[in-house]
């Protein structure tokens, strides 16, 4: 009886812990949809991509699509210009967004939320629309060309689409927003006070921004232009449709490697390669900064 | 406007002439960043064969030639109907997701949202080539229901991070309290918690919506047959030529995802307020 006693609230407890784990267990159960989900129509076909680059045209184990991508001159080209492409994009959109956010943070805030409509209204818009605009901007006989003879800027129509210069406005114009969001947010979220105590303190406005402002901003602008640069290094339409055929990146081999030579192989080690780059660079980046929070404005 | 140029623009006392070059700049930038989203509404409007601007005649020529095409109303009829159900499948799958995630404490959740939110970070291409592998062994390929999971699968993310704050943002104790009272889980979520977290809800759905509706790489290789999407067929004319009735599209597309994004932010900003 006694011992009975002593036992039941220890009985009690260890059940209690029992139905406190068969809860949490029972609420994480909740996300069991979307990890299906993710599971069934990512992961599983990814790993079976990442299975077929290593499987040669015989049929066994092989490194050949791997050594396909060293060997041949044509695939180091494809890398390069994805480099290329991914670096200026990125610069350009450093160069043009961090003054363009910079500004924006000075604004009284009622009328930044103004301005950043000009910001969020693009950002909204569908990729296709806005290459489809840059497309018909800058044709031979676009309004930018028409525009610029008429200003005497240059004499005949210059070549800007089907080429690097119109892939890189393109993607400029595209990437822009991903950079300004967060960099303006880092930006707003400085307390002024710091660079008061600088001016207090003897430092010129230049020097206050240099040594203060700037490194205070530079994890929002750090997460932007992360972002730009791994999104650039899989973008695939803005190329595919300014670039005419002479700007030919990673994805867009991938695509040809499958819709007109149908080889399962070669695309997979491009896409592995690509995932790899991608990965590894989201990787380094969330040790330093939260990525969930950089990309909370929407990536669509 | 000589006196606005020397008085302080900063608390440090850069005047605003000194800063002059800033505004000019900004100005340019807040051009470029609108003019291509807006340049193809008044071309589309153009009788000319070639995209003008300004137009020299106005018509509805292109937007007669969209709505009389059978192709063309197909293609807006798949895409609709994708970003609708993509919109049904995602936002609930999201939203208890992002619920279960927040209230369960177990060890793993945050490798689980990690993993949850990965479709956003693969390049698309590569979601694109997998699910058409897939689908190819499931015989799903071309059909709704493959396309719907595809970008249900690129909606989820934006759901789970935008009901995922706002469950942060919200006090446990009162579901807590509900459950005291005797409410099961279940309703104590329906009764209490989603009322609080509605708005977000409703931001999640759109952004789901719009994601598939505006989503091309994917739509080229799992939508075909019978039922491409609108964008796949897009994508498809620009390879080949510029086609105005794309401006007309365009147009349509330019307003609804404003309309849907101005609702987004009335939703937003009544949170605020209440």
């Amino acid at each position: 009886m006694a011992a009975a006693d002593m036992s039941a609230p220890d009985m009690n407890a260890a059940g209690l812990r029992r139905d406190e784990r068969f809860e949490r267990l029972r609420l994480f159960g909740l996300s069991s949809p979307a990890l299906l989900l993710v599971l069934v129509i990512l992961v599983l076909p990814v790993g079976w991509l990442f299975y077929v680059s290593f499987i040669g045209a015989d049929g066994s184990f092989s490194l050949e699509n791997y050594a396909r991508m060293i060997n041949r001159k044509s695939y180091a080209r494809i890398f390069w210009t994805t480099f290329e492409v991914s670096v200026l994009t990125t610069g350009l959109c450093v160069l043009i967004g961090y003054p363009f956010a910079y500004f924006l943070a000075q604004l009284p805030q009622r009328f930044a939320n103004l301005c950043l409509i000009t910001v969020l209204l693009p950002f909204w818009t569908s990729l296709l629309v806005r290459t489809y605009a840059w497309l018909v901007l800058l044709q031979k006989n676009g309004l930018i060309n028409n525009w610029a003879i008429s200003l005497g800027l240059w004499d005949e129509p210059v070549k800007l689409v089907h080429n690097l210069n119109g892939t890189l406005i393109g993607m400029v114009h595209i990437m822009l927003p991903f950079l300004i969001l967060p960099t303006y947010g880092a930006m707003r979220a400085i307390n002024r006070d710091y660079i008061n105590a600088a001016a207090n303190l003897g430092a010129s406005p230049r020097r206050a921004f240099w040594t203060v402002f700037l490194p205070l901003s530079t994890p929002g602008l750090f997460a932007g232009a992360l972002m730009v640069f791994v999104l650039c290094l899989g973008f695939f339409v803005t190329p595919a449709v300014l670039g005419g055929g002479r700007v030919i990146m990673v994805s867009m081999k991938i695509v040809s490697n499958i819709e007109l030579f149908v080889n399962w192989g070669a695309a997979s080690a491009l896409g592995v390669v690509l995932l790899v780059l991608t990965g590894g660079l989201l990787w380094i980046a969330s040790r330093f900064v939260n990525l969930a929070a950089a990309t909370a404005g929407g990536a669509h | 406007m000589l006196n606005w140029l020397r008085s302080p623009a900063s608390d440090t006392q850069v005047t605003h002439g000194q800063r002059l070059w800033l505004y000019v700049f900004a100005t340019i930038v807040m051009i470029l960043l609108v003019t291509p989203t807006v340049i193809v509404i008044p071309m589309s409007f153009s009788d000319s064969r070639f995209l003008e601007f300004p137009p020299q005649t106005w018509s509805l020529r292109w937007y007669r030639h969209f709505f009389g095409s059978e192709e063309w109303m197909q293609a807006a009829r798949t895409s609709f109907e994708a970003a609708f159900l993509t919109m049904l499948v995602a936002t609930p799958t999201g939203v208890i997701a992002a619920y279960g995630l927040h209230s369960s404490r177990v060890p793993f959740v945050r490798a689980a949202f990690m993993l949850l939110i990965t479709p956003m970070m693969v390049p698309v291409v590569l979601v694109a080539i997998g699910a058409f592998y897939a689908y190819v062994k499931l015989h799903i390929l071309y059909t709704m229901t493959g396309l719907v999971l595809a970008h249900s699968l690129l909606a989820l993310p934006l759901v789970l991070i935008v009901t995922g704050s706002a469950l942060k943002g919200f006090d446990p104790n009162l579901e807590n309290a509900a459950r005291s009272l005797g409410a099961a889980r279940w309703k104590a979520f329906l009764t209490v918690t989603l009322p609080q977290i509605r708005f977000a809800v409703v931001t999640g759905a759109l952004l789901s919506f719009l994601a598939s509706f505006d989503e091309v790489v994917i739509a080229m290789f799992v939508s075909g047959g019978d039922n491409p999407t609108l964008t796949r067929n897009m994508f498809n004319a620009l390879r080949d030529q510029i086609d105005p009735t794309i401006a007309a599209i365009s147009t349509m597309m330019v307003l609804l995802t404003t309309a849907l994004m101005i609702l987004a932010q009335i939703f937003g900003q009544s949170k605020k307020d209440g």
